[in-house]
């Protein structure tokens, strides 16, 4: 899929800004006497995206460049400060509340996202319950099915969270999305806080789900490995805004802007052969504070083709070839 | 070559009031001169607590029951407290996978690193600036000599484990002991401290033991692998060696669940369970439950096999 067929949800020039809270960092710096910091942040800077029914896009980039506030923004759990998300040409918020059950999410933390005192099986039963997507008295076997589809034993909804495990957890988790019948699904790092055993068998089951039930998925995850498995499509963030997007094998094998190409040469790679050590490509400086972030380019203090246009202006996003998009004014040009 | 770290047999366990947690139960390795040595395994394998023991820090209700550690040549398991404090961050110190947990808040990095310095050195605060920003230059902090005036808040989470990771090189240690490192950090930064680390070990002599669960970060960067579950060594050998044709099963299990090993959308191969409780182990092989290979003979714990620079604990090992 490429995104050009049938679009079920449409971002159109999305902003969301934060007013920084005081953390402990800030307030010990206040009683020495620093000066404190309440610049909002913009910490999702104008995307625009469409998104294919049925198909996977993966949402990739560092830490704070706004992955999961697009995330929350696509899901109707956070409003936009300018902007607007449509599904099917609905906005999934109205008056800042959530307005459709059709866009679901499931969390990295399946210990934070579960009521400890709540019985597994009616965590799942809750929102569909009270949406009348079953009755109170059928609810069980509703869940029993539910459970069933994630590969959990239906006799363990009477369990409380304690009693799972990491990934039983996170399979709850996705038990609780799914049974709100959703079309969409926001998962953000599903599979991070995972061991490694224990990740290969969630990413099968969100294969076999998406296979089975149709769903249109947003994989948001630091793991470039992962997304390239699962994803149809890559949405690559920088600071705030989209700096790339495009299939997912054609960005990997010609990722053509610099930060794109950064990252995936900064992926540390299985090596097979003795001897073969790796240089570690390293792009050089660290991500600029979002608080302060760089005139036009964002990109530009750390870029090696960096020029003075580039710090003029945002560079605008355009289109490179069939489906693949990216918002520099010197990109690498894929083949063909 | 004589080994500057020699572990044998080493039993942490901690002995809690719902019963004995073996958390470290058997990890024998050696460690030469300027060597990285990988240490990987899922969570609650014991790595950390074996991390923790090499430099005698284990609280209560944690204790070493058993085995030796040596560093060149000196036995530390038994030495008192106070034995240990004039070795830790002299000759064998570590590095933790959460900085915050290591900086002070209050004190700035100029003041924490004299601190670490003095603890084993007498010198002149002007000595100890120029050596903190010294350091701090050499693990890529720019302008270091002006940072040591900051406070940790004004760091972001690489530059921190920076610090920290300068302040376990103050003293020039023949070991140190990185405990994920980089696990919370992202893949750009951390591919500017894997380079920064690798260098290090080669100029300076230092050697290292790397414990981490990613294997592309361990592949890159370690000449040999140890693998540890539950709270046993399961497998050991030179690493690509080790990647290409694992003898253990639960090894082998961990490689080819990786995405990379498998065709995008296609399904990946998948150790069946979960990792067990070190609490009620069942006797026999800990992998027994999830394994494949598991045969009768596996009721028995497997001693560790050796041949060549290769060892494994294992009844049923794979194809060599
Ligand atoms: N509630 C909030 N208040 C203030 N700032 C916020 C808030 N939520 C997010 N931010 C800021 O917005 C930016 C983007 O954060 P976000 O959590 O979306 O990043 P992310 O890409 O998901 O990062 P990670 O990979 O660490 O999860 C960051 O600078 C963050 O500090
Ligand atoms: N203070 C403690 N008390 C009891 N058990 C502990 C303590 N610290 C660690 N353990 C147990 O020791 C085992 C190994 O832990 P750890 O070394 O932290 O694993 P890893 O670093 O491989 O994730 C785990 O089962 C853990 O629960
Ligand atoms: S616009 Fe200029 S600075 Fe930005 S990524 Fe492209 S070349 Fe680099
Ligand atoms: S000893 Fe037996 S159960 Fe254990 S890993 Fe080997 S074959 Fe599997
Ligand atoms: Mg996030
Ligand atoms: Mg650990």
């Amino acid at each position: 899929m490429s995104g050009t067929g049938d679009s079920i949800l449409r971002v159109a020039e999305v902003e969301r800004r934060f007013v920084p809270e005081l953390g402990l960092g800030d307030r010990i710096a206040g009683w020495l006497g620093m000066g404190v910091d309440a610049r909002p942040v913009r910490a999702v800077d104008g995307v625009t995206l469409e998104i294919a029914r049925g198909e996977t896009l993966g949402l990739v980039g560092e830490s704070g460049c706004g992955k999961s506030t697009l995330g929350r923004l696509i899901a109707g759990i956070l409003p936009p400060s300018a902007g607007e998300v449509l599904l099917d040409g609905q906005p999934v918020m109205r008056d800042g509340r959530k307005v459709t059950t059709r866009i679901q999410t499931v969390f990295q933390d399946p210990f934070a996202s579960l009521d400890p005192r709540m019985k597994v099986g009616e965590t799942v039963a809750e929102g569909p319950i009270a949406h009348g997507l079953t009755s109170r008295a059928d609810a069980p076997a509703y869940v029993a099915q539910w459970f069933a589809r994630v590969g959990l034993d239906p006799e363990w909804a009477g369990r409380y969270p304690h009693q799972f495990s990491g990934g039983q957890r996170q399979r709850i988790a996705i038990a609780r999305a799914l049974a709100m019948q959703p079309d969409l699904l926001v998962c953000d790092e599903p599979v991070a806080s995972l061991d490694v055993s224990i990740q290969a068998q969630i990413i099968n089951l969100f294969l076999e789900l998406r296979r089975d039930l149709g769903l249109t998925m947003i994989f948001i995850s630091h793991d470039l490995s992962v997304v390239r498995h699962l994803a149809d499509r890559v949405a690559v963030m920088y600071l705030g805004r989209i700096v790339e997007l495009g299939p997912t094998a054609d960005l990997f094998a010609h990722p053509a802007h610099p930060y794109t190409a950064a990252l995936l040469a900064s992926v540390p790679k299985l090596v097979l052969q003795e001897g073969s050590l790796v240089e570690f490509s390293a792009i050089e400086g660290e991500v600029p504070s979002p608080l302060d972030p760089p005139p036009g380019c964002h990109f530009a203090p750390r870029c090696p083709r960096a020029a003075a246009a580039c710090r003029a202006g945002r560079p605008p996003m355009r289109d490179l070839a069939p489906g693949r998009r990216v918002a520099c004014l010197f990109p690498d040009l894929p083949p063909g | 070559m004589t080994p500057v770290l020699e572990v044998a047999d080493l039993r942490t366990h901690f002995l809690t009031r719902a019963g004995v947690v073996k958390a470290v139960d058997g990890v024998s390795f050696a460690l030469g001169r300027g060597e990285i040595l990988g240490l990987v395994g899922e969570s609650g394998s014991g790595k950390t607590v074996t991390g923790f023991s090499l430099i005698g820090l284990v609280d209560p209700p944690g204790r070493i029951v058993g085995g030796s550690i040596r560093l060149e040549g000196r036995e530390l398991v038994g030495l008192s407290q106070p034995e240990l404090r004039r070795i830790r961050g002299r000759e064998i110190a570590m590095i933790f996978q959460d900085p915050i947990a290591t900086l002070n808040p209050l004190l700035t990095i100029g003041q924490q690193m004299e601190m670490a310095l003095r603890a084993h050195q007498r010198v002149s605060p002007r000595a100890a600036a120029a050596r903190s920003a010294q350091l701090l230059e050499q693990v890529g902090i720019p302008s270091a000599a002006e940072r040591l005036r900051a406070y940790p808040h004004q760091f972001s989470g690489g530059m921190r484990q920076r610090v920290a990771i300068a302040i376990a090189l103050l003293h020039q240690p023949r070991v140190i002991i990185a405990d994920e490192p980089t696990t919370a950090l992202d893949v750009s930064i951390q591919a500017q401290i894997l380079h920064r680390m690798r260098a290090l070990a080669r100029e300076t002599g230092t050697a290292m033991v790397w414990i981490s669960h990613d294997l592309a970060v361990v592949s890159s960067l370690a000449s040999r692998l140890l693998v540890m579950y539950a709270g046993r060594l399961v497998e050991e050998g030179p690493t690509a060696e080790v990647l290409r044709h694992p003898r253990h099963p639960y090894t082998a299990g961990l490689i080819a669940s990786l995405p990379a090993m498998a065709p995008p959308g296609a399904p990946l191969r998948q150790i069946p369970g979960s990792t067990p409780s070190l609490m009620s182990l069942p006797p026999g092989c800990p992998f027994r439950p999830r394994c494949a290979r598991a045969s009768a003979a596996c009721a028995q714990m497997p001693p560790l096999a050796r041949a060549g620079a290769r060892a494994w604990a294992c009844h049923r090992p794979e194809e060599a």
